[in-house]
C-alpha cells in the first residue's frame, strides 16, 4: 500500500497494460449497489481532511496529475500555445519558491487536445517532458465508422501524441455486446502503438453502475492503460460514486492480472476541494501508489486556477484574486 | 512538521485537529463543578457530592459533576410533577413552539455540541458532527411535529405524567433526544439521568432548554451513577421509566418496577447478525461492516457484529475486509481524519480486552489492523475474529467494542437459523442484490430493525427497538409516541377485586350436573387432553353448588401447551384473509350455539338477558377482530431519500393470556381474538372461577378450522399457571388480568426473558364496554413493529 514511485518518473512512464483475452465471467455477475456507493462516496470526503502543509502538498500533487485540457471548437494554435505555457509553469515563481519546490518546479501531468492541435502542442511543450494527449475516435460521441476512428488515432500518434483518450462505442455497452466492445478497443490499442491508451467510458451515457463496471473491465482486458470517466460533454460527468465503481473494477482487474491501471476522472471537476476528494478516493481505495501522474490524472481546465489561489493563500495567508495568476 | 516536498513524497494525511477552544472556555466557566438542572435552575447535590468526568482520549479531567442522591431525585420529581400540571394542559402548538426553538438552538450550537460530545465520549468528531448531533436536531424537529399532531392523531390518549429516563454513554445527546423529545411532545415532564461517563452534553442541553424558555420543571437533569439510576427506578413518583442500556440492568429495572404500574420501555443489548449473501455487492458490504462495528468504536447496541458470510464468497470477503481494516485510522477523536476514537472508559476497554482474550483462548483467530495506535488514552484497534463458532463466547456475548466475529453459512435457510439463534433481537443487516432473497430474509428476522444493503441508518420518523431480550417499546416515529401516552379510559377504571381462589379437587357435596357427565379437559394442540395432574376441580355457582368440573392444570400442562403453540407458529404466516376466515367461522359456530352458551352463563347466576347479551357481544367482538385481521397493517415511514422504511406489525409468536373473573367468557374472547387475529398462537388460562363457557368453546374451536395449537387452553389456578407462563422463555409476551398482586408477580417473573407484558395493573376492565374492551390498543399489544430499511436505486 505504501509502494512509492521515484519522483523523477515521468507522468506516463508506467509499463503498459498487457491486456487479457475477454473473460466475461470476470464481470458478468458483478453487483454494484448504488445507495451503498453513494454512501461510501459521501463519507470518503468527510472521513479525511488535509490541512496546512499537507493541504498544500496535496494540491501540488493534484496539479501534477492534471491533464490540462482544451477541447473546444474554437481552439487555435495560439490558444494551445498559451495552455502549454501554463502547463509548463502552472505556478508563479514566488509561490513555487515559498513552497520550497524551486529545485523541481511542479508541472502538470499532460496537455489534452483535439488531434488537429497535437502538432502545435508538441511544439510548444518540446523539452518540457510533458506528454501531449489527444482525444480521438470520433470524440465525444464515437459515432463514426471504425476505420475512420482508427485512422484518427494513427494521425494523432503520428503528430506526436503520447497518449490517446479514446471514446468507447456506448451502444456496445447498452446492448451488452462485450465481444464487439473488446474487439474495437483492442483495435484501438493496436492503433495507438507506443502511445498510452486512455479509455473514456462516458459513464453519463452508461447510466447504471453495473454497466460502468462491466465497461471498465472490458476496456482493461482490451489493453486500456487508463480508464476515464467522461468526455466532459455528457449530461453527467465525473462523480465520486461512479469513480468509486471504476477504481474498484480497476482494483479487481489488478488482482486478477497483476496489472496496474490508471484512472482519470474528467468533466465538472473545478475546485481544489474536488481535487482533494478524488485524491482521497485514490488513496483510500487503491493506496499511495495511485497518487502519481502515471496512474492518476484529473481532466480539468478551470481547476488549476482554484489550486493556484489556494496555494497562494497558503503561502501568504491572504485570499487571492484570479487575475493575479496567469491565464491558461 | 514535514515540509511540502516531504509530504509530496509521503502523501500522508497529517493532523487535522478540530478547534476546541470554545469548549475549553465553557469547561473553565464551570470549573467549580457542573450541577443538576432541576426546576429550571442549576443546583448542586444536597450532599455536595461530585465525581470527575474525563476525556477518554487522553485521560484528562474535563470537570466535576454533581452526583444525584435520593433527595435530589425527589426535588426533580417534585419539580416535574408541578410542571406537568401546566405543560400537559398547553396546546400541542404551544409545546411545538418550544420544541422547535430547542431544535433551532441545537442546530445553532451544532459544532459546540459535537466537539463537546467527542471530548466527553471519545467518538470521532466526524461522527458527532455528521451523525449524532444532526440526528438530535432532527429528532426535536420531528417531535415538535408530534406535539402539534397529538390532539388529532392520538385522540383518546393523554400523557402519562412524570417520566424517569436513564440513558447510556454511547450516544449521549442522541439518546437524550430519543427520550426527551417524544416525552415532552406528548405533554409529559421528565427527569433524565445521563450516563456517569458522559453527562456534559446533557447539561449543555439543559442550558439550551433554559435559553429556549422551556417552562421550569418540564426537563430536569439529574447526574450520577448507577445508584442515582436506582433512586429513579425505585421512586414512586414516576409514571414511566425508559431505559437504554445493558440487558443485565434492564432485567433489574423490570423486576424493580414490577407491580408499580409504571409504564416501562427498555432498549437493551444485541449481538446483531450481518448477513452477506454471495450475490451481494461485496465491496459495499465491506463498507457496511465499517459502518456497523467500527462505527463509534463498536459501542453500538445495534452493531452488526456477528458476520454471517455465505461460504462461497467468504475467503474473498474476508480478504477485502482485512484490506479495508488496514486503511482505518485510530487516534485523537478530535482529528477530522480519524475513523475510530477512544473507548469511553478504562473499565470498558478492560472488558473488551478480556473478551478478546477469551475468544483467542477458545481457539478463535484474531485479525487486527496494523494501523498506528496512540500511546496513551483508551484505544482498541479494529478487530475481526475468524475461526469461531456459534458456541464461542465472542459469538454469543455482546463485546461492545470494535470487534466483529465472522462465520459462514451454506444456504439462506441456514443464514436465517444462525441469525435468529440468539437471545437478542435488536437489529439485522442483510446484503443481497436479489430482492426476493433480501425481503424473504428480512421477513424472517426476529429483530426490531432490519437494514437491507445498508446498516446503522437512523431517522426520527422510524421506530427503533428490539425483539426478545433486546427489550420492548419503540423510540421514534408514530410507534414511539405510544410509549409516552395512555388511553383516557384507563384513568376511570375501578380496582380489580381480589378473588381468593381455592380450587378443590375433592368432590363437592351438592351439584347440578347434567344427565350425562361432561368433565371438561384441557385443550392443547387441537385436542382435548386430560390434565397431567389427573385431577379436576369443582366449579361452583354463586350459591356454592357445583355446576361442573374442570381440569386442574399444572406446569407440565403449560409446558405442553407452549410446545403445541410453538408447533403452530406457521399461523403467523397464514394470510390475514385466512385468519379472518377462521375467526368468522368461529363467530358463525358460536352463533349457532348461542343459546347453549347463554344457558351456561346463566348457570353461574347470570340473568337470562345479560347472558344472551354477553354471547351476542362475544360474536360481535369476533367479527371486529376478523375485520381487523387484514386491516391493522403497517406503514411506510418517510425517512431517507430513495428508501422505503417499512414498519410492519408482526405477531410476537407465543402469547400467554390470563383471563379475569369478570365476564369470563366475553373477557376470554376479547383477549384471545386480537391475539390470534394478528398471528400469535396463544396459551390461555380462563377464569378459574368460571371456566366452563370457555371449555364449552373447545367444540367451537374444533369445528371452525382453527389449526391445532393456535389456541391452547389450560384451566386451573391462574396465579400458579401465570407464574409458569411468565417464567417460560419460549413465551414472548404475556397478558394478565387478575389481582394487583398477580400483576406484580408476572411482571417480575417476565424479567427472565424480558417478555413484553400487558396487565390490568390491578384494575377492572369492563368487557361489555366497547371503548375499553376492543380496539387498536389490543392489536398494538398483540404486535411488535419491525422496521425494514430498503434503500433502492440503479
Amino acid at each position: 500500500m505504501n509502494e512509492r514511485v521515484p519522483s523523477s518518473s515521468g507522468s506516463n512512464h508506467h509499463p503498459r497494460n498487457r491486456g487479457t483475452p475477454l473473460h466475461t465471467e470476470w464481470f458478468e455477475n458483478v453487483q454494484v449497489n448504488l445507495s451503498a456507493s453513494e454512501r461510501r462516496a459521501a463519507t470518503l470526503t468527510t472521513r479525511r481532511s488535509v490541512k496546512k502543509e499537507y493541504q498544500a502538498a496535496w494540491l501540488v500533487k493534484a496539479l501534477q496529475c492534471i491533464d490540462l485540457t482544451t477541447l473546444a471548437g474554437d481552439d487555435t494554435d495560439a490558444r494551445v500555445h498559451r495552455l502549454c505555457a501554463k502547463a509548463k509553469r502552472p505556478l508563479r515563481d514566488d509561490i513555487v519558491k515559498a513552497l520550497g519546490l524551486s529545485d523541481d518546479p511542479p508541472k502538470v501531468g499532460a496537455v489534452c487536445v483535439y488531434p488537429l492541435m497535437v502538432a502545435p502542442a508538441v511544439k510548444a511543450l518540446a523539452g518540457s517532458g510533458i506528454p501531449v494527449a489527444s482525444v480521438a475516435t470520433g470524440f465525444p460521441a464515437g459515432q463514426t465508422p471504425l476505420p475512420q476512428r482508427l485512422a484518427e488515432i494513427r494521425y494523432a500518434v503520428d503528430q506526436g501524441a503520447e497518449e490517446i483518450d479514446i471514446v468507447i462505442h456506448r451502444a456496445q455497452v447498452l446492448t451488452q455486446d462485450w465481444v464487439a466492445l473488446y474487439d474495437e478497443v483492442s483495435a484501438m490499442r493496436e492503433a495507438c502503438g507506443k502511445a498510452h491508451l486512455k479509455a473514456i467510458l462516458a459513464t453519463g451515457d452508461l447510466k447504471t453502475q453495473r454497466n460502468v463496471y462491466k465497461a471498465s473491465m472490458v476496456a482493461m482486458m482490451a489493453g486500456a492503460d487508463f480508464i476515464k470517466t467522461s468526455t466532459g460533454k455528457e449530461d453527467v460527468n465525473a462523480t465520486l460514486p461512479v469513480s468509486l465503481t471504476m477504481v474498484r473494477a480497476l482494483r479487481d482487474y489488478g488482482e486478477l492480472t497483476g496489472e496496474k491501471i490508471g484512472f482519470k476522472p474528467a468533466g465538472g471537476i473545478r475546485t481544489a476541494k474536488d481535487a482533494i476528494a478524488w485524491l482521497t478516493l485514490m488513496k483510500e481505495e487503491l493506496g499511495r501508489r495511485w497518487l502519481e501522474p502515471d496512474l492518476f490524472r484529473i481532466g480539468a481546465s478551470a481547476m488549476l486556477a482554484d489550486i493556484e489561489r489556494q496555494l497562494e493563500h497558503f503561502v501568504t495567508g491572504r485570499y487571492s484574486a484570479l487575475s493575479h495568476h496567469a491565464l491558461a | 512538521m514535514p515540509n511540502v516536498k516531504q509530504i509530496l513524497d509521503s502523501m500522508d494525511y497529517g493532523p487535522a485537529p478540530e478547534v476546541s477552544s470554545h469548549i475549553t472556555e465553557w469547561l473553565e466557566q464551570h470549573k467549580s463543578g457542573f450541577n443538576h438542572f432541576i426546576d429550571g435552575a442549576f443546583v448542586p447535590s444536597h450532599d455536595k457530592a461530585q465525581f470527575d468526568v474525563t476525556n477518554p482520549a487522553n485521560d484528562t479531567v474535563l470537570g466535576r459533576v454533581a452526583v444525584g442522591s435520593k433527595a435530589d431525585v425527589d426535588d426533580a420529581v417534585k419539580a416535574a410533577r408541578k410542571a406537568f400540571a401546566s405543560w400537559s394542559k398547553l396546546s400541542g402548538h404551544a409545546r411545538a413552539k418550544y420544541m422547535y426553538a430547542i431544535a433551532r438552538l441545537i442546530q445553532k450550537r451544532e459544532r459546540f455540541l459535537s466537539v463537546l460530545e467527542t471530548m466527553d465520549n471519545g467518538k470521532p468528531i466526524r461522527e458527532s458532527r455528521d451523525i449524532d448531533i444532526p440526528l438530535v436536531a432532527r429528532h426535536f424537529y420531528h417531535h415538535a411535529g408530534w406535539a402539534t399532531l397529538m390532539s388529532s392523531d392520538f385522540k383518546g390518549y393523554s400523557p402519562l405524567g412524570v417520566c424517569g429516563q436513564i440513558i447510556p454513554w454511547n450516544f449521549p445527546l442522541l439518546m437524550l433526544a430519543w427520550k426527551i423529545a417524544p416525552a415532552i411532545a406528548a405533554g409529559n415532564t421528565v427527569v433524565l439521568k445521563p450516563a456517569e461517563f458522559t453527562p456534559l452534553t446533557a447539561l449543555a442541553f439543559a442550558e439550551i432548554c433554559r435559553e429556549a424558555g422551556l417552562p421550569a420543571g418540564v426537563v430536569n437533569i439529574v447526574c450520577g451513577d448507577g445508584t442515582t439510576g436506582a433512586h429513579i427506578v425505585e421512586h414512586a413518583g414516576f409514571d414511566k421509566i425508559a431505559f437504554t442500556g445493558s440487558t443485565e440492568v434492564g432485567r433489574i429495572i423490570r423486576k424493580a418496577t414490577a407491580g408499580s404500574g409504571k409504564k416501562l420501555s427498555l432498549e437493551l443489548g444485541g449481538k446483531s447478525p450481518f448477513i452477506v449473501y454471495e450475490d451481494a455487492d461485496l465491496d459495499a458490504a465491506v463498507e457496511g461492516v465499517v459502518d456497523a462495528v467500527w462505527f463509534n468504536q463498536g459501542q453500538v447496541c445495534c452493531a452488526g457484529s456477528r458476520l454471517l458470510i455465505q461460504e462461497g464468497v467468504a475467503p474473498k470477503f474476508i480478504a477485502k475486509l482485512k484490506r479495508r481494516m488496514e486503511t482505518l485510522r485510530v487516534g485523537d477523536p478530535l482529528d477530522k481524519s480519524i475513523d475510530l476514537g477512544a473507548i469511553v472508559a478504562p473499565v470498558q476497554l478492560q472488558r473488551i480486552r478480556e473478551l478478546v482474550k477469551k475468544g483467542q483462548d477458545e481457539g478463535g483467530t484474531l485479525l487486527q489492523s496494523s494501523c498506528s495506535m496512540p500511546s496513551k488514552g483508551n484505544f482498541f484497534a479494529p478487530s475481526l475474529f475468524i475461526d469461531v463458532d456459534p458456541a464461542s463466547t465472542v459469538v454469543q456475548e455482546e463485546i461492545f467494542g470494535p470487534v466483529a466475529v465472522a462465520m459462514t453459512f451454506r444456504t439462506p435457510e441456514e443464514a436465517v437459523q444462525l441469525a435468529n439463534h440468539t437471545r437478542y433481537g435488536l437489529a439485522a443487516t442483510i446484503w443481497s442484490e436479489n430482492i426476493n432473497l433480501a425481503l424473504d430474509t428480512a421477513a424472517r428476522m426476529k429483530a426490531g430493525i432490519v437494514w437491507i444493503n445498508s446498516t446503522n441508518l437512523f431517522d426520527a420518523a422510524a421506530g427503533f427497538g428490539g425483539y426478545k431480550e433486546s427489550g420492548f417499546g419503540r423510540e421514534g416515529g408514530r410507534e414511539g409516541m405510544y410509549e409516552y401516552i395512555k388511553t383516557d379510559w384507563l384513568k376511570a377504571l375501578p380496582n380489580s377485586p381480589e378473588h381468593p381462589v381455592k380450587l378443590s379437587a375433592l368432590p363437592s357435596e351438592k351439584n347440578l350436573h347434567a344427565n350425562i357427565d361432561r368433565t371438561a379437559k384441557l385443550f392443547i394442540g387441537g385436542k382435548q387432553v386430560r390434565p397431567d395432574s389427573g385431577y379436576s376441580y369443582s366449579v361452583l355457582n354463586s350459591k356454592g353448588i357445583s355446576i361442573g368440573e374442570a381440569g386442574l392444570g399444572n406446569r407440565k400442562d403449560i409446558r405442553n401447551a407452549v410446545e403445541a403453540a410453538t408447533k403452530a407458529i406457521s399461523w403467523s404466516a397464514a394470510t390475514a384473509h385466512n385468519r379472518a376466515q377462521v375467526l368468522y367461522y368461529m363467530a358463525e359456530n358460536l352463533s349457532a350455539r348461542a343459546e347453549e352458551f347463554a344457558k351456561r352463563l346463566q348457570a353461574k347466576g347470570k340473568k337470562p338477558k345479560a347472558a344472551s347479551e354477553e354471547v351476542e357481544l362475544a360474536i360481535q367482538r369476533i367479527f371486529y377482530y376478523a375485520a381487523q385481521a387484514d386491516k391493522y397493517d403497517g406503514r411506510v415511514h418517510s425517512t431517507n431519500k430513495r428508501n422505503v422504511t417499512l414498519a410492519m406489525n408482526e405477531p410476537f409468536g407465543i402469547l400467554g393470556i390470563l383471563c379475569s373473573d369478570d365476564a369470563p367468557f366475553l373477557g376470554f374472547v376479547s383477549l384471545v381474538m386480537p391475539a390470534i387475529a394478528m398471528g400469535n398462537t396463544v396459551v390461555v388460562v380462563p377464569s378459574p372461577l368460571q371456566p366452563l363457557a370457555v371449555t364449552d368453546f373447545y367444540q367451537v374451536l374444533e369445528t371452525s378450522d382453527v389449526p391445532a395449537g393456535v389456541v391452547n387452553i389450560v384451566t386451573g389456578d391462574r396465579e400458579e399457571l401465570a407464574k409458569t407462563l411468565a417464567d417460560h422463555d419460549e413465551v414472548a409476551a404475556l397478558w394478565y388480568h387478575g389481582s394487583a398482586v398477580g400483576c406484580a408477580a408476572v411482571e417480575k417473573a417476565s424479567a427472565g426473558n424480558l417478555k413484553s407484558t400487558w396487565t390490568n395493573n390491578g384494575k377492572l376492565f369492563d368487557w361489555r364496554n366497547e371503548t375499553q374492551a376492543q380496539g387498536e390498543e389490543y392489536l398494538r399489544h398483540a404486535t411488535q413493529v419491525k422496521n425494514i430499511w430498503i434503500p433502492y436505486g440503479e
